[in-house]
């Protein structure tokens, strides 16, 4: 092969290669990517029942019930204007309380139950999902309950991540 | 008054900079010889007084001067003196205080170590950092600066964040930054040679290991923040895909990059201006990373406090610094030909391979972590991308990048042959597969497809990594700083590959309900709460469980889980006990109280999750050591041009532009 000829070659091959790359990762993408949905959007059914999805507003005071001595609890998470009931079992994060900020991952069950599999929650005490944080306000008449842009500053800019998996 | 001393020396510092900048930058360019003079001793003068604006802080946080109102909000008289010092970078203001005392030293240590470069050419990169440094100060003075006052001053300060309260994240943001402003020598040196309008083989020689300490420094802090995220947050991952983390990750996949994509500029002469783009990318990914953290715009679980000042100004400054050295490369670039050839199956071969999965990897990464960014920008809704999508895109580029990895590291340069290593090679992938089938068919039962790749990759280029140290020791021949580094990196990457797929493979984990003596099965292993008492340290309360784990009848391990709640700021914590061995953790957290003297318990075994920080320690000693090679400290006369001594640096440009040998028309006076 001709030095020019082997350039095409090369040239082609990575360009396939990067391409076929892109195609898979795009597919992983739009399969796995995750949509965020408040309770009033959840409640005007334009959230997906039976896919992965996250729920975000505010735990209503006075709803978290749980079952002595099991892993099994229910909440409300609100964004003042409309509730979805929502079903967790496991360990839920240090800062999960009532009338705090919640972000939940899970699916939409046919009876309107949310069916948390991962819940987070923020990692200070004035930090509000900036997700929630706008829900809320929209339905708020633009009154926070907490306010935002109090919070305190992060630990770094290293891995802070409050995640909570739970496991099968 | 104190506080005061502080703030003034950070404006004396930012002027000292601009000056640095200035003459390091226009001298060179207009050809005045003597403005190069300014240069040295304004960097020293940087490093002075940024040192003396941290010092005066430590001080204020170590004497709880509750009036400076950064001090009142991250600190507390109840606060140990370790942390009060390490709560200087525990918050916004101060870690950009560190960051800027980093560049200082980073860039006082180019000025000491590299005298044997020519003058022209040291000033102009001295003068770049100045830029940087510039922009840095006039952030945290204008938007961020730590030393503005509280008036009345705070009875107590609030105190530090109890979750930064721990040994590791006291040494982890240093470490961080470290790595991203080590990246921005590099850049310099790229800028430099831009604005020179020649690369040869001696740049790539003088930038390898500001890059290389700079990568280690990097790895160190990443591998610091996954061990703190896994045994401090309480819940027992090592990696979240979280934008914040990937913002530190790609700047190192990029700076790997940079690292080998320099080995073939030194080596051939080739691929320079790939090298330019990747040090330029390198250090820009480290900007957004600052960015992405500093300005609140991502959606993450923990994103920041927004302030659009500040998120305003690091964009542009961003788009200032990358613009203009874009702008120069466009420019520039056209004029550093390199015309040799190289064979398919040749090192050089290996190393574009590597660097184009390396950018594919790092692709696959910015686009998880700005989809969402852009998707809400656009108005296509609020969404998030998790590791659904990272693990498989990410393994994509990278499993085929250690299979080459094995092989490519005993390429030749130019000449397609692996010659005398097919053999050794062979047999270390044999081993590999033997081994693999013995973990996967007969110690454990088979998981899923990636188990054995993942296992067999990884067993094969740590084996690889090791053939060619072993073969020069056996013929006598000497082990130079740089193969033993080379070798140790890659046995790391090696034992990385082979641990991640080990822990994602065998790990037993589970959330439990238990009582005081009551077990649960968790796989194979049994836990069993023993016992739970009062708990009081130095500024919190809480309670301490005890759980003993059995595997096979057999006590393995006893845990002391920990649950705090910190005094000042009435938060709760997570201490997660583990047992941490070799070989595998055991690990257990408490969870709340459940109510029937129950406790909500998480249990995980995770065998050999050690070796996934040791593995990045390995890869940063190895860069290290090979940076450490002697060829790099030898004054070596580049062949087109001989470096200009200070004595020759004080002549007039008429004298000089002869030494200045084959410097393109308009770079030089």
């Amino acid at each position: 092969m001709t030095p020019r000829r082997r350039r095409i070659v090369l040239v082609v091959g990575i360009l396939a290669g990067v391409s076929i790359a892109g195609a898979l990762a795009l597919r992983a993408f739009q399969e796995n990517v995750m949509f965020f949905f408040d309770p009033t959007q959840v409640a005007a059914g334009e959230a997906p029942t039976g896919e992965r999805f996250r729920l975000g507003g505010m735990v209503r005071p006075g709803t978290v019930e749980r079952r002595s001595g099991s892993l099994d609890m229910n909440f409300v998470v609100t964004d003042f204007k409309r509730d979805v009931p929502v079903r967790y079992s496991g360990v839920v994060p240090d800062l999960f309380r009532e009338n705090q900020g919640v972000v939940a991952h899970g699916r939409l069950g046919a009876d309107g139950v949310f069916v948390a599999d991962e819940i987070l929650a923020k990692h200070d005490e004035n930090y509000m999902p900036p997700e929630v944080a706008r829900a809320i306000k929209d339905k708020h008449g633009g009154v926070m309950p907490v306010d935002p842009g109090k919070a305190v500053d992060p630990p770094s800019p290293g891995a802070v991540p409050l995640n909570l998996k739970l496991n099968p | 008054m104190i506080p005061e001393i502080g703030h003034f020396a950070l404006i004396l510092c930012l002027l000292v900079s601009v000056l640095q900048a200035f003459f390091g930058i226009a001298g060179p360019a207009l050809g005045r010889d003597r403005w190069l003079a300014v240069v040295g001793p304004a960097v020293t003068a940087q490093f002075v007084m940024v040192s003396a604006a941290m010092g005066v802080l430590i001080y204020a946080f170590v004497q709880n001067d509750f009036s400076v109102e950064y001090v009142a909000q991250n600190s507390n008289s109840a606060l140990p003196v370790f942390y009060r010092v390490s709560a200087l970078w525990g918050a916004h203001e101060g870690s950009l205080v560190l960051w800027s005392w980093i560049l200082a030293s980073w860039t006082l240590a180019v000025a000491l170590l590299s005298r044997q470069l020519p003058a022209r050419f040291a000033a102009r990169v001295l003068g770049v950092l100045g830029i940087v440094s510039v922009g840095f100060l006039l952030f945290t003075l204008a938007t961020s600066n730590p030393f503005l006052r509280l008036s009345p001053a705070a009875p107590d300060g609030r105190d530090l964040n109890p979750l930064l309260q721990d040994p590791a994240l006291a040494i982890h943001p240093p470490m961080l930054y470290a790595g991203y402003v080590g990246f921005a020598v590099a850049f310099a040196f790229a800028c430099a040679a831009m604005l020179e309008g020649r690369l040869d083989q001696a740049w790539a020689r003088w930038t390898r290991p500001w890059t290389t300490v700079a990568w280690a420094f990097l790895s160190v802090g990443i591998a610091l923040g996954s061990w703190w995220a896994y045994y401090e947050l309480g819940w027992g991952g090592y990696w979240f895909w979280d934008p914040v983390e990937n913002a530190s990750f790609m700047p190192w996949l990029v700076g790997t990059a940079l690292i080998h994509s320099l080995a073939v500029t030194e080596k051939r002469g080739l691929f320079k201006s790939w090298t330019l783009l990747l040090a330029i990318l390198a250090f820009s990914l480290s900007l957004l990373g600052t960015f992405l953290v500093r300005s609140g715009v991502l959606v993450s679980v923990h994103s920041f406090a927004a302030d659009p000042a500040r998120g305003t100004f690091i964009l542009a400054f961003l788009v200032i610094m990358i613009g203009g050295a874009l702008t120069l490369y466009a420019w520039r670039a056209p004029l550093l030909k390199s015309n040799a050839g190289f064979e398919l199956t040749s090192r050089e071969s290996f190393l574009l391979f590597n660097n184009i999965l390396l950018m594919v990897a790092t692709a696959t990464v910015f686009a998880g972590t700005m989809a969402p960014l852009i998707s809400d920008a656009l108005g296509l809704g609020t969404l998030s991308v998790g590791p659904q999508y990272f693990n498989p895109v990410f393994l994509l580029p990278t499993l085929p990048l250690v299979a080459l990895a094995a092989v490519g590291i005993h390429a030749s340069w130019k000449k397609g042959r692996i010659g005398e290593r097919r053999g050794p090679l062979l047999l270390a992938l044999a081993i590999a597969v033997l081994l693999t089938l013995a973990v996967v068919l007969g110690a454990y039962e088979g998981a899923r497809v990636l188990t054995p790749i993942g296992i067999g990759l990884g067993i094969w280029l740590a084996l690889s990594a090791l053939i060619d140290p072993i073969a020069r020791l056996r013929r006598g021949i000497r082990i130079t700083p740089a193969i033993f580094g080379m070798a140790l990196a890659h046995l790391g990457v090696g034992v990385f590959v082979l641990s991640i797929a080990v822990v994602e493979s065998y790990t037993r984990e589970r959330d439990v309900a238990l009582a005081v003596g009551e077990s649960a099965r968790v796989g194979e292993f049994e836990y069993r709460f023993l016992d739970l008492d009062p708990l009081e340290g130095p500024n919190y309360d809480g309670v301490k469980g005890t759980i003993a784990v059995f595997e096979n009848g057999k006590q393995i391990a006893l845990l002391h889980p920990e649950k705090r709640e910190y005094w000042v700021q009435r938060s709760v914590m997570t201490e997660a006990g583990i047992d941490m061995q070799l070989t595998r953790d055991v690990f257990g957290a408490l969870g709340e109280d459940l109510g029937a003297g129950r406790w909500s318990v998480r249990a995980q075994v995770r065998p050999l999750i050690s070796f996934v920080w040791l593995a990045a320690f390995l890869m940063a000693l190895g860069g290290v050591i090979a940076a450490c090679d002697r060829r790099y400290r030898v004054a070596l006369p580049s062949p087109e041009a001989a470096p200009v001594t200070p004595v020759a640096a004080a002549l007039p440009a008429s004298a000089r532009s002869a030494a200045a040998g084959d410097v393109l028309p308009g770079s030089a006076g």
